[in-house]
C-alpha cells in the first residue's frame, strides 16, 4: 500500500523528517505516537504534497505508484486521505458544495459516474448522521463556526463518503469528549477491511482502545525510533516518552 | 458664464430639455399633482446651479462621467417625453425571465412608469406618485427629500437633484403603526428598449418607504434592462424613513449589463431603536455609481448594510456610502467585498461621520477586495471623520488574496486547483449572500452568480496577481 524509504524532508530551510522508512501493507493499522513537534504532522503534510514541503531525498510507493510524481489532488484520488489535525474553515463555500466536489473528483478518477444532486444528498445527510452530525451542518460554510468535535467528525464523515484506500488521522482523537471519541472510533472500525489501511497520529492510549493498531511507532527527532505491537502503546502510557531517549540520539 | 459648450454643460443642456418637454406634456395631459411639478421644477432648477463633477470633485475623483457625456451624442431627447398613456413592454420573455421568482408582492415599473398589467395589485398603503390622494400627498410631501435636505451644500448628490427634475411617477410605501408587510415587496424596475428611431433610453426610477413606528417590511429593489446590450441611463433613487423601532429588510439588485449606466442612490433616516439591513449588489458596467447615503436621527437605531461588487472588461462600479451618527447609542456594521477583473475598475468610499453628540457610537466598516488580473484597480477609502471621544470605530480596507491553507485543504480531498480557485473566490462573495433574509433570493442569486464565475475567469483570483498589486 505505502512504502517509505529512507525519506528526509524539510520545511523552510529546517530538516524535519530523518530518514524515514515505513512499510504499510493492505489492511493494516499502523499508529504513530511521540512527542509535540517531532514531525507527525509534517509526515502528514510530505504525504498528501503540501506546499512547503520538500522532499531532499528518499522515495514513497503508493499503490505501486511514485507518490512523489503526484500533485496534491491527484494523491487524494488515488485513495490518500488525511484527516487534518486542525480542519480548515471556509466560509462561503457550502460543506455540502464541498463534499459533492470531492466525491465527483474521486469518482471520475475511478471511472464512476458522477452521483445525481438527489442521490448525493442523500448519501451525504445518511452519512452525517453515521458521525452524529446533525445534516444541517451540510448546508453550513465548510466548518465555519463548527466546534472542535464537529470538525473532526466532519474530518471523519469525508473519509467515509470518499472511500479512501490509506487514511491517514492526525489526532483526530484530541480534544473530543468520550461519546465523541467512540463515533470517530465506531466509524474508523466500520471501514477498515482488508483492502484499506491507517495511520492513526495520536498521544493517547485511549483511542487505541477502541481503534487497535496492528503495529505503534514511536517518531522522535523526525525519525522512527521504535516499533511495536500494541502493547508499546501501553508502554509509553506508563512511561513516556523519557526512555527512550537513548534511541532518539 | 462661458457661451462654449463643453461636453459636461452639452448633458445638462440635454438633461434639462429633456425635463422641459416632459413637463410640457405633463402639464398638457394635467394629470400630475402640484407638488411633483413643484419638485420636478426645484430638482431642474438645482441641477441647473450645480457644476458638473470634474477631476477635482470630491465625491467623483475616481469615477468619470465621460461616458453619459457620449451618450448625449446618442439620439435620446425624444425618447423619453411620455405618450398620454405608457406602453407596457414587459411581456417581453427577456424581462419575464430575468424576474426572481418567489412568494412576493410584485411590482414592476418600466422606465419608472408602473406596469400594471406585469404587476400585482397595490397593497394598501402603496400608492403612484401619479395617483396620490390627499393623505398620500401629504404623506410624500412630508418625506421625499428630507435626507438629501440634510447633507451638506458641497456634497449634495446631483443626481437626485435630476432625478426630481424627472420625476414622471414613483412608488410610495406607506407602513402605518406596528404594521407588518406580511409577503416580501420585489420592485422590479425594467429600462427598456429604445423606442424606434432613437438610440437610448432613459429611465428614472423612485421610490419612497415610510415605515412608522414598529412597523417591519422586507423590500426587494431589482434593476433590470429588457433588452441585453441596450444603451441607457438609469437614474434611481430610493428614499427610506424607518420610524422609531420600525425593521426593514432592503434589498438592492443591481445587474444590468454592459452597455448601461447606472446612478442610483439609497437615502436612509432612522430613527430611534430603528433597524436597517441592507444587501446591496452591482455588477459593472459602462457605469455604476451606487450611493447610500444613511442617517442616525433618532438613538440607539442599528443599521448593517453588506454589499458586493462584481467589476470585470472595461467595467466600472462605484459604491460611495456615508453614515452619519447625529445621535448617541447608533450602531453601524458594513461589510462590502468586491472582485474586479480584467481592465475593470471599482471604487469604494465608505465614509463615517460621528457628530460630537453621538457617544457611545459603534460604527464597523470593512472592504476587502480581490483582484484577479493586474490591470484590474481598486480605489479604496475609508474616510472616518469622529467628533465624539466615547466611540468605538473600526475600519479595514484590503486587497485580498484567497486563503492558501484552504485551497490546499480543497486539493487534499481530489477537487483541482482551478476549481477550488472557483469555490473560493466565490465563497468570497457568497459569504455575504448568505446574509439575506430569503432563501429564495439566496438561491436564485447563487444560482446566477456561480454559473458567472464558472463562466469566466475574470471572478476567479489565480493566486500571483494580487501580490503584484499588493506590493505595487
Ligand atoms: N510550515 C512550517 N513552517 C515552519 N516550521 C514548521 C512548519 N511545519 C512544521 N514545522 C516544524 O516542524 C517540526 C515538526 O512539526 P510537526 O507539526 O510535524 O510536529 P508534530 O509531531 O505533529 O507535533 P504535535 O504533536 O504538536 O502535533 C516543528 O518544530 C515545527 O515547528
Ligand atoms: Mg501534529
Amino acid at each position: 500500500m505505502l512504502e517509505i524509504n529512507k525519506l528526509n524532508a524539510q520545511v523552510e530551510d529546517k530538516q524535519i523528517l530523518h530518514d524515514l522508512s515505513l512499510n504499510i501493507k493492505a489492511g493494516e493499522v499502523h499508529a504513530i505516537m511521540g512527542p509535540n513537534g517531532s514531525g507527525k504532522s509534517t509526515l502528514g503534510n510530505v504525504l498528501t504534497g503540501r506546499d512547503g514541503y520538500e522532499v531532499l531525498s528518499g522515495d514513497i510507493t503508493f499503490n505501486g505508484k511514485n507518490l512523489l510524481d503526484m500533485g496534491i489532488e491527484e494523491r487524494a484520488r488515488e485513495g490518500m486521505f488525511l484527516a487534518f489535525q486542525y480542519p480548515v474553515e471556509i466560509p462561503g463555500v457550502s460543506n455540502m458544495e464541498f463534499l459533492k466536489a470531492a466525491v465527483d473528483a474521486r469518482r471520475k478518477h475511478q471511472g464512476l459516474e458522477e452521483l445525481s444532486s438527489f442521490d448525493f444528498m442523500k448519501l451525504a445527510r445518511d452519512t452525517s448522521k453515521n458521525v452524529s452530525l446533525d445534516p444541517s451542518f451540510l448546508k453550513r460554510g465548510v466548518n465555519e463556526g463548527f466546534s472542535g468535535g464537529e470538525k473532526k467528525r466532519n474530518e471523519i464523515m469525508q473519509m467515509m463518503l470518499l472511500e479512501p484506500s490509506l487514511c491517514i488521522l492526525d489526532e483526530t482523537d484530541s480534544g473530543l469528549d468520550i461519546d465523541a471519541l467512540q463515533v470517530v472510533a465506531s466509524g474508523v472500525n466500520a471501514m477498515r477491511n482488508s483492502e484499506r489501511s491507517f495511520i492513526v497520529v495520536t498521544h493517547y492510549q485511549r483511542l487505541l482502545d477502541f481503534i487497535v493498531p496492528d503495529y505503534v511507532h514511536v517518531l522522535a527527532g523526525g525519525k522512527i525510533v521504535k516499533s511495536g505491537d500494541k502493547e508499546l502503546a501501553r508502554e509509553l502510557e506508563a512511561k513516556g516518552y523519557g526512555w527512550l531517549e537513548g534511541e532518539v540520539a | 458664464m462661458s457661451a462654449i459648450a463643453t461636453p459636461a454643460a452639452e448633458f445638462q443642456k440635454h438633461a434639462l430639455t429633456l425635463a422641459a418637454a416632459q413637463s410640457a406634456t405633463i402639464a398638457q395631459h394635467n394629470n400630475s399633482p402640484a407638488w411633483m411639478t413643484t419638485l420636478r421644477e426645484q430638482g431642474a432648477a438645482d441641477f441647473a446651479r450645480t457644476p458638473w463633477p470634474g477631476r477635482k470633485t470630491e465625491q467623483w475623483k475616481y469615477t468619470s462621467l465621460q461616458s453619459l457625456q457620449d451618450f448625449v451624442a446618442a439620439d435620446w431627447g425624444a425618447a423619453l417625453v411620455p405618450a398620454a398613456g405608457h406602453e407596457a413592454v414587459t411581456t417581453g420573455s427577456a424581462v419575464s425571465s430575468a424576474l426572481l421568482s418567489f412568494d412576493a408582492t410584485r411590482l414592476v415599473f418600466v422606465d419608472g412608469v408602473f406596469d400594471a398589467r406585469a404587476s400585482d395589485a397595490l397593497p394598501s398603503g402603496m400608492t403612484l406618485f401619479s395617483l396620490a390622494d390627499d393623505a398620500a400627498s401629504k404623506i410624500i410631501a412630508d418625506n421625499l427629500g428630507r435626507v438629501a435636505g440634510s447633507v451638506d451644500a458641497a456634497r449634495r448628490n446631483l443626481f437626485s437633484m435630476l432625478n426630481n427634475a424627472w420625476t414622471r411617477d414613483g412608488l410610495l410605501v406607506h407602513l402605518p403603526r406596528s404594521v407588518t408587510l406580511e409577503k416580501p415587496l420585489y420592485i422590479a424596475h425594467v429600462s427598456s428598449a429604445a423606442p424606434a428611431n432613437t438610440e437610448a433610453t432613459v429611465a428614472n426610477q423612485r421610490v419612497l418607504v415610510v415605515m412608522e413606528e414598529g412597523s417591519s417590511a422586507q423590500i426587494v429593489e431589482h434593476y433590470i434592462a429588457s433588452t441585453p446590450g441596450q444603451a441607457a441611463f438609469v437614474n434611481a433613487l430610493t428614499e427610506i424613513q424607518l420610524g422609531n423601532n420600525a425593521s426593514l429588510h432592503h434589498t438592492r439588485l443591481n445587474m444590468e449589463d454592459e452597455a448601461l449606466s447606472h446612478v442610483g442612490a439609497v437615502h436612509l433616516n432612522l430613527q430611534r431603536d430603528a433597524r436597517f439591513h441592507g444587501f446591496t449588489i452591482a455588477e459593472g458596467s459602462r457605469l455604476k455609481r451606487i450611493d447610500y447615503q444613511m442617517n442616525h436621527c433618532g438613538q440607539g437605531a442599528e443599521l448593517n448594510l453588506d454589499g458586493v461588487y462584481l467589476a470585470r472588461n472595461k467595467q466600472l462600479v462605484d459604491y460611495h456610502t456615508t453614515i452619519e451618527h447625529r445621535v448617541p447609542n447608533g450602531t453601524s456594521k458594513e461589510v462590502f467585498r468586491g472582485i474586479i477583473g480584467d481592465k475593470a475598475r471599482a471604487v469604494f468610499n465608505g465614509r463615517i461621520h460621528i457628530h460630537k453628540d453621538a457617544q457611545k457610537t459603534l460604527a464597523e466598516l470593512n472592504n476587502r477586495n480581490l483582484l484577479t488580473s493586474n490591470s484590474a484597480e481598486i480605489d479604496t477609502k475609508p474616510e472616518l471623520e469622529i467628533y465624539a471621544d466615547d466611540v468605538r470605530c473600526a475600519h479595514g480596507a484590503t486587497i485580498s488574496q484567497l486563503d492558501e491553507t484552504a485551497l490546499y485543504y480543497l486539493q487534499s480531498r481530489g477537487i483541482s486547483p482551478a476549481q477550488a480557485r472557483v469555490m473560493l473566490s466565490f465563497g468570497f462573495i457568497n459569504e455575504l449572500l448568505q446574509g439575506l433574509p430569503h432563501e429564495d433570493i439566496k438561491t436564485a442569486l447563487g444560482t446566477h452568480l456561480s454559473a458567472l464565475f464558472a463562466a469566466d475567469r475574470a471572478f476567479v483570483s489565480d493566486g500571483d496577481v494580487r501580490d503584484a498589486a499588493e506590493s505595487a
